[in-house]
């Protein structure tokens, strides 16, 4: 074990996080909540990346008072790339609901081991 | 600022574990919604409040809202079929 | 001196029988072999419904989850096996984060010279206070092209997964008529409480969410955040007022009108200032005042084009969630 694992809390959180969302996405028998757990591992690895560009005591990158120095903010590019994942895990949980839609109408059901096992009693 | 944090990350667990042990769907959604405002809380500490606006506008707003209507098509909630039956009579 | 042969001549050639057998125009066995007619199959209809039966019942002892042992032994298997996965790579994880750099320290690789250069130099070069909308929209607004363009390829994903499935003459595909059952009749017809409610907090929300987006590049927020409150302002008046209001003004064509736009508006933009920047030419459009509400150059438009197209999206989601289009 290294010397950080009690300092870095967070990124310790955002790792327990990603597997229980994983552990959600391999046991739950149920579409919507596998969903959920996919949400949570994209959660999780958000909080990581912005763990990583946090500096303690620095201000959230906005210039006040026209203080442009490296010393005053925290690190932008993280903020950058989850804002745009943020958007793009919505846009990614719509389109598997659509699609938890469609196999309802098939199947009528939402237990994914009743839909394998009906699939294989139709012979496909 | 630390105490805090570490409670808001303590709740994320318990949110993200009650998910997967909840009987109820919905009961399960409202959970999410609720990991995404504690999220949020924990943007305003990570000093990223342009995270916390979209988060807060997009993780417990849109996606949850996404989530009832899927669970209103699909019939898991017991009182749009109440109220079916009822029109039905 | 060419000859020409006549047709009758051509017709006793040698090469005119080979290719015409060549090409299958006659058949050599017709009329030199007895044919008869193939008999067709009569299958017996009692051994069919005995096969039938058979399939049936070896199905449903194969895939009986509840009696069948070796699934049983199976599943369980197959749930302790992830139950250790997932706790080893939680394990191997933590382990890893052990020996990351300590959170907040300063002097971290991740904060290179990049992230210096982006606050140091971006307020002086994109003349934004936000110096992450700066980032997003002016250093790395290729990533937000192509996010936009997400949102707009999801937005088409669920109108196909979703939509009424019509025929010429109108008439729904059964399987899709089940997925409607006509969801205006979930509609609350006059939920006084609800109306009252949206009345005054609708103007506020979409208010607000333009206050978000306008003011992108000098505090917190920019074209995500204030288009998905502005969305979900509109989600909260469709619930309120049923659909044939909203209709009135947002429909499919007002969906493809201004994501084209300003999909388009934001390419056309972007490429101006990638042409200029990468010529050393100087761009016509002024970086303005920092603070100023009409400053950052590109980034306040930008950040209208990207606020509607989110907007549109969310509303269009959730639509076409409810009823299979707009």
């Amino acid at each position: 074990m290294g010397p950080n694992l009690l300092v870095n809390y967070g990124e310790a959180v955002a790792a327990i996080l990603f597997c229980i969302g994983f552990t959600n996405l391999l046991l739950q028998t149920n579409l919507i909540k596998k969903i959920i757990g996919l949400n949570i591992m994209d959660s999780a690895i958000y909080l990581f990346l912005a763990e990583k560009g946090y500096i303690a005591g620095r201000a959230a990158p906005i210039v006040t008072n026209g203080v442009t120095s490296v010393e005053a903010y925290i690190n932008p590019i993280p903020s950058g790339l989850v804002l745009t994942g943020i958007v793009v895990s919505v846009s990614v949980s719509a389109l598997m609901l659509s699609l938890t839609i469609r196999l309802y109408l098939r199947y009528h059901t939402l237990n994914l081991d009743e839909i394998a096992a009906q699939l294989k009693k139709e012979g496909r | 600022m630390t105490a805090f944090q570490m409670i808001l990350m303590g709740l994320l667990i318990i949110c993200a574990i009650s998910v997967s042990f909840s009987r109820n769907l919905l009961n399960s959604v409202l959970i999410y919604m609720s990991f995404s405002l504690v999220m949020s809380l924990l943007w305003i500490c990570l000093e990223s409040p342009d995270l916390a606006i979209t988060e807060a506008a997009v993780g417990a707003g849109i996606t949850s809202v996404l989530f009832f209507v899927t669970l209103k098509k699909i019939h898991a909630i017991n009182v749009a079929e109440k109220t079916e039956e009822k029109k039905d009579e | 001196m060419s000859k020409k042969k006549s047709a009758e001549e051509y017709h006793k050639t040698f090469a005119f029988h080979f290719f015409r057998w060549l090409s299958g125009g006659k058949d050599p066995y017709l009329g030199n072999v007895e044919m008869r007619p193939q008999k067709e199959y009569e299958a017996d209809p009692e051994m069919l419904l005995r096969q039938e039966k058979e399939h049936d019942a070896i199905l449903d002892k194969v895939y009986d989850t509840k009696h069948n042992a070796l699934l049983k032994l199976f599943h369980s298997l197959y749930e302790i096996t992830s139950i250790l996965f997932c706790l080893f790579l939680m394990a191997l994880l933590l382990v890893t984060i052990s020996y990351l750099p300590a959170t907040g320290a300063a002097d971290k690789p991740v904060n290179n010279e990049v992230a210096g250069r982006y606050i140091e130099k971006g307020l002086e070069e994109t003349g934004a206070v936000n110096i992450v909308a700066g980032m997003i929209l002016d250093y790395r607004a290729f990533d937000t092209l192509g996010e936009s363009h997400v949102l707009f390829v999801a937005t088409i994903t669920v109108l196909i997964l979703l939509r009424l499935d019509k025929n010429k003459k109108g008439e729904v595909n059964p399987l899709t008529k089940e997925m409607n059952p006509n969801d205006r009749i979930y509609e609350p017809k006059n939920d006084a409480i609800l109306q009252l409610v949206a009345t005054f907090l609708v103007p506020i929300i979409i208010i607000f969410g333009i206050y978000i987006i306008l003011n992108g590049h000098l505090g917190p927020g920019g074209g995500f955040s204030g288009g998905a409150v502005i969305g979900a302002g509109l989600i909260l008046y469709l619930n309120a007022f049923g659909f044939q209001k909203t209709e009135r003004f947002f429909t499919e064509k007002t969906y493809k009108w201004i994501c084209f736009f300003s999909l388009s508006f934001y390419c056309l933009a972007k490429s101006y200032s990638f042409y200029t920047g990468a010529n050393h030419l100087h761009s016509i459009i002024p970086n303005g005042t920092p603070g100023a509400i009409l400053s950052g150059g590109l980034i306040l438009p930008l950040n209208i084009a990207v606020g509607l197209v989110v907007a549109c999206t969310m509303y269009a989601f959730y639509a076409m969630f409810r009823k299979g289009g707009f």
